[in-house]
């Protein structure tokens, strides 16, 4: 169970603060996979990042994270690192190029046990047995990098982020380099390691709702740095409250199209500047509803049963 | 030995791009220490030679002399005035440099650009091309080269120095024009039926036109470098003075067991200063173009 | 693998013809045709005997046609011959290289290595502790400006001239005989120290700042994020960049020798140090031309030699040349 409470996460820039996260409350049930979408720089990434480690340039401003009721040290990089693989784990956007291409995969993997205080070889038959599940022979262990396709090192990946039974996984575009059969495979294999327990819960970030519509259970819309609106999967795609998520899903032209860094072409305008946000619902200058009150910012309420939204009219709008 | 830049390819260069790039320039510590140590002797051997009271070659002066306020920098044990030699030989070595610099920069690009863009059999050729030039210790190549000019002048000098330096610049302007060639608005010019030139000229330069900057800066400096090693050596040119042959000429002399230090400091002093700034500028402007190392 | 290391083999072997041929080429082809003015300047001398003027004329076998000459050339290299020299006539040129080479080798070999070793630390140090990389960082891009005979100047000014402690110039006593005695060994020794400090300190330079910036880059590598993020100590990704960032710094190494000769021969006529530098300059000064290409055609061979070595040490190092996947890691 995790409970991420009024988050706050600003990039430093030279030019100044730019407030990636501003102040984000939700959280995400045991067995619970969430979904986390938006478009690019509306924070989903930050977000995901920021619960195992934060960049060099990212600034703790605020707010609680707790996992199983224990609170995590985010800002404190030294005190994070117990929980890191072990409580929280991540498979990286990069996963292809996680992998240290000067060492066989086996004895990299032994050696970051060693330097966790475990012992490689009393998880290496569990290691094997996971590997094989994703359909990856041992032999991959004795093997450098180089010497795996894209997908074979993103699956070893996998394996090895969620080798310690981690709490909490935080998935992030692990799809978006993938073709289609590919994701179709990591997506399957991202549900079966939560069915089998070897993750509680799991943030699925991405740009690509066709995928969380298959494998998430609840989906989490996020908006220039505030949380937009967060349902069970099956309410925002059939019943969107919030007007960005209609447009979102309205936008993409067939389920499997990916709304990546190019601008959203049934959602006029752009996102505003992080520097310094407008006062007020952040949507509002794109958004085709906004009436006087947008001015005032929309707090995330709940307006039904696990589903909470930030918009004025998300009331009358909500269909169901 | 040259610092490794790492910057990316700059995105299409846009107006409020160039403001930026002035903007974060201006605040540039370490490009603005190098740039103005670099003006100061470019401007010595610009106006030097105008302030100088004395030939630099000819023997007209008391020999051996400390600094002073008549000569300046002292004088040689033959009686030349130190200062003198010094500002034109700064000329000669921003000369050398200069064109040293623009031969290497010239080639390296068009084999930079044509491999990288070409591909295929052209690259395979260019490429290897580069490395056997790479290869060959190209300082003595020049050894022999100018061990048999009778008459060397700078601009011989220089043009050999920048017929032997190119090769890194190549394979780096290459990589750069890889990665660029694969981008839409290069597919785009080739679809519309543009010519290999124009798409160079037109498309690819002007979108890594801060990292050949860069490169011609250490060609730069490096030319330098090689020319004041080999006049050193005794193979500088034959018709003018330069910081090597000044190094050159005192080493030969005894200056070292004279104690003659106003001879030999001034000639190594400026080529470590201008080398060093040219190093110091590129780290600097690598930090400007490449918004990664800018920010924090 | 084998590719690789063929795929360098051709490279070295192409360099080693076209620097042949540049070497065949360049007196004959030149401006000034340098040949002719160098036999009527021979001819004319008045201590120049008969035996050397003919020998000229038939080194150079000018009487023949240019294809038959270019076929004489190689065929002379194979024979070990790289002509007489005019300075010492009628000594072979390999014999003044033979003389020569120990000192230089004695002076390149450790200064190459240890400059790098120590480099490679001080770099890898620099990008670990900020303090000490603000003072890396400027002292190492001075010393990579800083012309080598430059610093061999200063050096022999400030601690031979001035203070005293070291010899200016020689490679050992002249007083003394050249034996293997251990007073020879000392006042060897004792010639060599400021020489090898300039060397080692313009090289050192460069390396330090190579070592830091590749370290800075490999921790910023996505597989050094992925180890923190799971929690790896700094020890383990530390060791991770600083193996990884070797690699490239190897690679340099094969590149820098060119230089790093250069910077060896300048050295060496500061401290009028009797190695292949002092031998070229004397060559130039007597315009004594085979013993100036000869020097040539040897750092040329020494230097694809070093190389290829360094080719083998980076198989084996680097398992991405290994596994055959990628060809030209350099």
């Amino acid at each position: 169970m995790l409970a991420v409470s009024d988050l706050k996460i600003h990039y430093r820039t030279l030019a100044g603060s730019v407030k990636a996260l501003d102040g984000v409350s939700f959280a995400v049930g045991d067995g619970e996979i969430m979904g986390l979408a938006g478009e690019s720089g509306c924070g989903k990434s930050t977000l995901g990042k920021a619960l195992i480690r934060l960049e060099e340039r990212m600034m703790f401003v605020g707010g609680q994270v707790a996992l199983d009721g224990e609170r995590l040290p985010i800002a404190d990089d030294r005190a994070m690192n117990p929980y890191r693989f072990r409580k929280v784990s991540i498979v990286p956007q990069y996963a292809m190029s996680a992998l240290n291409p000067t060492r066989r995969i086996g004895r990299m993997i032994d050696e970051l046990l060693a330097a966790r205080g475990l012992k490689g070889s009393t998880l290496r038959p569990e290691l094997e047995r996971r590997l094989a599940i994703l359909g990856l022979t041992p032999d991959v262990l004795g093997m450098y990098p180089i010497e795996l396709s894209g997908g074979m090192k993103q699956r070893v990946v996998m394996v090895l982020s969620t080798l310690l039974d981690p709490s909490l996984l935080i998935a992030d575009e692990v799809t978006s380099a993938l073709d289609v059969a590919s994701q179709k495979k990591v997506a399957g294999a991202l549900v079966e390691f939560r069915d089998r327990g070897y993750v509680k819960s799991m943030i699925v970030v991405t740009h690509d709702l066709a995928i969380l519509a298959q494998i998430a259970d609840s989906i989490l819309i996020m908006y220039a740095g505030k949380l937009a609106e967060k349902a069970p999967t099956r309410t925002i795609v059939e019943a969107p409250a919030h007007p960005y998520t209609r447009l979102l899903l309205g936008s993409l032209p067939e389920v499997g199209i990916r709304f990546e860094e190019k601008r959203l072409p049934g959602i006029k305008g752009r996102p505003p500047s992080l520097l310094s946000p407008p006062v007020g619902c952040r949507f509002r200058d794109r958004c085709p509803l906004a009436f006087g009150k947008c001015v005032e910012e929309p707090p995330f309420i709940e307006i039904a049963a696990g589903h909470q939204v930030a918009c004025w009219k998300a009331d009358a709008h909500a269909q169901g | 030995m040259t610092s490794t830049t790492g910057s990316a390819p700059a995105s299409p260069a846009t107006k409020t791009g160039r403001n930026e790039i002035l903007y974060f320039a201006l605040r540039n510590t370490k490009l603005l220490i190098g740039a103005f140590v670099f003006m100061v002797f470019l401007l010595g051997a610009i106006f030097g030679p105008m302030l100088a009271t004395h030939e630099p070659l000819t023997f007209d002066a008391p020999p051996g002399l400390p600094p002073s306020a008549g000569y300046w920098f002292g004088t040689t044990l033959f009686g030349q005035d130190v200062f003198s030699q010094f500002v034109h030989g700064l000329r000669s070595s921003f000369i050398v440099g200069a064109l040293g610099g623009i031969t290497a920069a010239v080639i390296g690009m068009f084999v930079g650009f044509f491999a990288g863009y070409r591909g295929g059999i052209v690259d395979e050729v260019l490429n290897m091309l580069t490395n056997v030039v790479l290869v060959i210790p190209t300082f003595a190549v020049l050894l022999v080269v100018a061990a048999y000019l009778s008459v060397r002048g700078l601009g011989t000098e220089a043009m050999f120095i920048g017929l032997t330096s190119w090769p890194w610049a190549a394979r780096a302007i290459r990589a750069q024009t890889f990665s660029l060639t694969s981008r839409d608005f290069v597919g785009m010019a080739r679809l519309n039926g543009e010519s290999t030139l124009r798409i160079i000229f037109g498309e690819i330069a002007p979108n890594m036109s801060s990292y050949l900057v860069m490169t011609f800066i250490l060609l730069f400096g490096g030319a330098i470098l090689t020319a004041a090693t080999l006049d050193f050596i005794g193979l500088g040119p034959t018709d003018s003075i330069s910081l090597g042959l000044m190094m050159n000429y005192s080493v030969m002399n005894a200056a070292l067991q004279l104690g003659m230090w106003w001879w030999f400091v001034p000639p190594g002093l400026a080529i470590t200063a201008i080398v060093g700034s040219l190093y110091v500028m590129n780290v600097g402007l690598d930090e400007v173009f490449n918004p990664k190392l800018r920010a924090l | 693998m084998l590719r690789y290391l063929a795929r360098k083999l051709i490279i070295y072997l192409l360099t080693f013809i076209v620097a042949v041929t540049i070497d065949w080429a360049i007196p004959r082809f030149m401006p000034g045709n340098p040949i002719d003015a160098l036999v009527s300047r021979i001819a004319l001398m008045p201590d120049a005997n008969a035996a050397l003027t003919s020998y000229f004329m038939a080194a150079f076998n000018l009487d023949q046609p240019l294809w038959r000459q270019y076929l004489n050339f190689w065929s002379a290299l194979f024979h070990g011959d790289l002509g007489r020299s005019i300075m010492l006539f009628p000594t072979p040129v390999t014999t003044l290289i033979g003389r020569a080479l120990p000192y230089t080798l004695g002076l390149l070999l450790p200064s190459i290595l240890l400059s790098w070793y120590v480099g490679n630390m001080v770099g890898a140090l620099a990008a670990r502790r900020k303090l000490l990389d603000n003072s890396v960082l400027p002292l190492g891009y001075l010393l990579t400006a800083t012309p080598y005979m430059w610093l061999g100047i200063l050096l022999a000014w400030v601690l031979g001239s001035t203070l005293g402690w070291f010899p200016l110039a020689f490679g050992y006593d002249q007083s003394l005989k050249a034996e293997w005695s251990w007073r020879f060994i000392g006042s060897l020794l004792y010639h060599w120290v400021l020489p090898f400090a300039s060397l080692f300190m313009v090289a050192l330079g460069g390396w330090a700042i190579g070592m830091r910036n590749m370290i800075i880059y490999e921790l910023e590598s996505d597989y050094a994020n992925y180890l923190m993020a799971l929690g790896a100590p700094q020890r383990l990704v530390r060791k991770y960049a600083f193996r990884n960032a070797m690699l490239p710094q190897i690679t340099g190494l094969a590149l820098q020798l060119g230089a790093v000769v250069g910077g060896a021969l300048v050295t060496e006529i500061v401290f009028s140090y009797p190695g292949l530098g002092w031998l070229v300059l004397s060559g130039i000064q007597n315009q004594d031309y085979f013993v100036i290409q000869g020097v040539f055609l040897f750092i040329i061979v020494g230097v694809l030699l070093a190389n290829l070595i360094v080719d083998i040490v980076y198989v084996v190092v680097d398992p991405r040349t290994r596994v055959g996947l990628q060809g030209d890691a350099a």
